[in-house]
């Protein structure tokens, strides 16, 4: 009586019927009415068990608690700065969050993070109002020097670090670059600049791609 | 907006591109489409890499100006929407719409590129006037040459609607085989010094980091009906010249690249 | 004198020929095209973002903004001189009035997503071109929505309830009425109507019905470009 009415991994359209009947649960992006299950986004179908659910194929980032985020510093503040996170909502980045030493009262913060420096981060704190904190200073957080930064959709940031960080190594081995991938989409690369453009590519290549299957062989015919 | 300012200028001085584009190459496509719109007497969209515009030629008949009682007239205005870029608000011209509209505008009507007398039906009274509409649909970078090339396509492919004889009336549903008088076919290239090298066709984010930049629109024979110098640093007369030369090769490729479109069609 | 034979050859349900692409505007969260005969209408999707000015953020929810523009070129007649119209800020608003009900942006409160669609050229029809294309562009940016938003304009021109009106059917001399109609896929929803004309209240639910019944293959074309566009090139 109850049955899926899509493919594993088939694209979804939002509204469309996934399974009907009450024998199946609503997942991630989907919605139970009457005894449909619906999608509520543009992405690709999945099973699991008795869970239907959708992954979506892009999207707006949704801040989450401890999430690694690349930022903008926008504005300087009394006591710290504000970084856009390349969402609707800017983060704050206290002055004891971003460094360990003792910062004097009237120093100039621009001197340690100007307008325009992008950092490292991870979210520290994130309101109902998407107010958000950010820190600085655990391992692997910096500000950032040198390199260039790109831009992906953030729904397709698993798939560029891929299964226990497979694809992202893949891609620094082959291209010796450095490569941090922030959670918001931001992804920093440092290198030679050819490395640098390799590395690009081959990030761009998985987002428009990130619905194919065998991948990982794609990436790694393209880069060598 | 992400902007690689310091990978950007850094490698610009070894003549070195973030895409690894050469400073004197422009992306690829580079696509010309016209008549894309039947509403317009002449339509074109240009496609330079990823930047998308359209322009659309508007005629009306009109009583000429009285300092020129024997010619039509024209006008280019420029829409900066803001679906092509984050950068855009709904709202009134800013000044780069403003810029963008006056030196394109600027490119056409002061190398006299149509012949305006040709315009004028009867003298002091009924004149063509032409408005050519520049609308960015996606903004990656030198909206100055793809709009230059668009208002051009747009021009040839014009054609004037029909007149009813005893009414004067337009029919805008009808055209003749009647084209635009253009005597020139100006090309507008703008050249960018970035980290003291010269480029061209950049991308939005080279668009963010330049010193200065040349527009120079210029016809087959080399001859510059318009330039314009835009960036917050001076530049030498050296310089002037070296960009000047480079826009004018670049004109040429082109203006090939217009020909070879409008030839299939 | 009964309209039976349409001007161009048409039956009475049948739709023009339609054409969809999705993410046509490569720097826009999401975006598309979306044809239907010679009414083209573009949208694109940037947000969600942060929203000015601050007196329009809504802590519950993000906010939808609609922003409808037709190119100075794309009228049948005169250039269309730029800057909002009149008209253009109200088909703005009953866009907005039409995808809301599909929306879901709760989960950004005090942002908002703005939906720009530009008309390149226009044939009638232009308000059902740009909410079914920003219904496109809408999915492919990833907004969450319940539902597909799928438009058409349906009427009457001379006795005959008829589907897809051209400008030549609007402009017909005698008694015409003119309905825009936006639909939701699932339910059969009507979340725009708007009328212009002469008709009697029997007619005007048969015009619905009809909406409802053509909405279907907007539907079908609107799933398909999204669809493509996730199309794999090579059969694995």
């Amino acid at each position: 009586m109850s049955q899926i009415l899509v493919e594993e991994r088939s694209v979804i359209i939002p509204g469309e019927v996934l399974a009907e009947g009450m024998d199946y649960l609503p997942g991630d992006n989907t919605y139970r009415e009457n005894d449909k299950i619906y999608s509520k986004v543009l992405g690709l179908a999945s099973v699991s068990g008795r869970v239907l659910k959708v992954t979506a194929l892009a999207g707006p980032y949704v801040p989450k608690f401890e999430d690694k985020i690349i930022c903008q510093v926008t504005d300087i503040l009394m006591s710290g700065w504000r970084v856009n996170t390349n969402t609707a909502y800017s983060a704050v980045l206290n002055v004891k969050d971003a460094t360990q030493r003792y910062i004097k009262k009237e120093e100039d913060l621009s001197k340690i993070l100007a307008i325009g420096d992008y950092v490292v981060v991870k979210i520290t704190q994130v309101t109902s109002q998407n107010l958000i904190d950010v820190t600085m200073k655990l391992p692997g957080l910096r500000k950032i020097e040198g390199g260039r930064i790109i831009k992906v959709n953030c729904q397709k940031v698993p798939r560029v670090i891929g299964k226990k960080a497979s694809m992202i190594s893949l891609i620094k081995e082959k291209t010796g670059c450095e490569i941090t991938v922030g959670q918001n989409g931001l992804i920093w690369i440092k290198g030679t600049p050819e490395g640098e453009f390799k590395a690009e590519q081959a990030i761009k290549m998985i987002e428009n791609k990130s619905h194919y299957e065998g991948l990982t062989v794609k990436v790694e015919e393209f880069l060598s | 907006m992400i902007t690689n300012k310091t990978a950007i200028s850094d490698l610009a001085k070894q003549e070195k591109r973030l895409d690894m584009r050469n400073l004197t190459d422009y992306r690829e496509p580079i696509v010309i489409d016209t008549n894309i719109s039947w509403t317009a007497e002449g339509s074109a969209r240009v496609q330079i890499g990823n930047t998308v515009v359209m322009a659309g030629v508007k005629l009306s008949l009109e009583k000429p100006y009285n300092d020129t009682p024997n010619e039509g007239g024209i006008m280019v205005n420029a829409e900066l929407r803001p679906m092509s870029s984050e950068e855009y608000e709904s709202g009134p011209p800013s000044i780069k719409a403003v810029e963008l509209s006056r030196v394109i505008d600027r490119g056409i009507r002061e190398a006299k590129a149509i012949d305006m007398k040709k315009l004028c039906l009867e003298p002091g009274e009924k004149a063509w006037f032409v408005i050519v509409d520049i609308i960015t649909i996606n903004d990656e970078g030198n909206l100055f040459d793809a709009s230059g090339l668009a208002v051009l396509a747009a021009m040839k492919s014009a054609r004037f609607p029909v007149v009813d004889k005893e009414t004067g009336a337009i029919n805008y549903k009808e055209k003749t085989e009647q084209k635009l008088p253009l005597t020139k076919e100006p090309v507008s290239v703008t050249v960018y010094k970035v980290g003291g090298k010269l480029l061209v066709d950049p991308s939005k984010q080279e668009e963010e980091v330049y010193d200065a930049r040349l527009t120079v629109a210029s016809d087959s024979n080399g001859v510059i009906s318009a330039i314009q110098k835009g960036g917050p640093n001076p530049l030498t007369v050296d310089e002037i010249g070296q960009m000047a030369d480079l826009a004018a090769e670049k004109a040429n490729f082109l203006r090939e690249k217009l020909n070879s479109f409008l030839k299939e069609n | 004198m009964v309209y039976k034979e349409r001007l161009d050859g048409r039956k009475i349900d049948e739709l023009r020929p339609m054409e969809a692409k999705v993410g046509v505007v490569p720097s826009a969260d999401g975006s598309a095209s979306f044809k239907s005969g010679k009414t083209w209408a573009i949208a694109a999707v940037r947000g969600p973002r942060e929203l000015f000015p601050r007196f329009l953020q809504n802590p519950q929810k993000g906010m939808l903004r609609c922003h409808y523009g037709m190119m100075p070129f794309s009228g049948s007649g005169e250039r269309i001189r730029p800057g909002s119209s009149r008209r253009a800020q109200e088909i703005s608003m009953v866009m907005m009035n039409a995808l809301e009900p599909v929306v879901d942006l709760s989960a950004f409160p005090n942002a908002v997503v703005d939906v720009f669609v530009d008309l390149p050229q226009t044939d009638a029809g232009t308000r059902c071109a740009a909410i079914t294309a920003a219904s496109m562009a809408l999915a492919h940016a990833g907004i969450p929505m319940k539902d597909m938003i799928s438009s058409v304009a349906v009427g009457q021109v001379d006795g005959t309830v008829l589907a897809d009106l051209t400008y030549n059917e609007e402009a017909y001399d005698a008694i015409v009425s003119d309905i825009p109609v936006a639909v939701l896929h699932n339910s059969k929803e009507i979340s725009l109507l708007q009328m212009d004309g002469e008709i009697s209240k029997d007619d005007l639910i048969k015009a619905l019905e009809l909406a409802q019944q053509v909405s279907e293959k907007v539907y079908e074309v609107q799933m398909k470009a999204l669809k493509d566009y996730y199309a794999k090139e090579e059969k694995q």
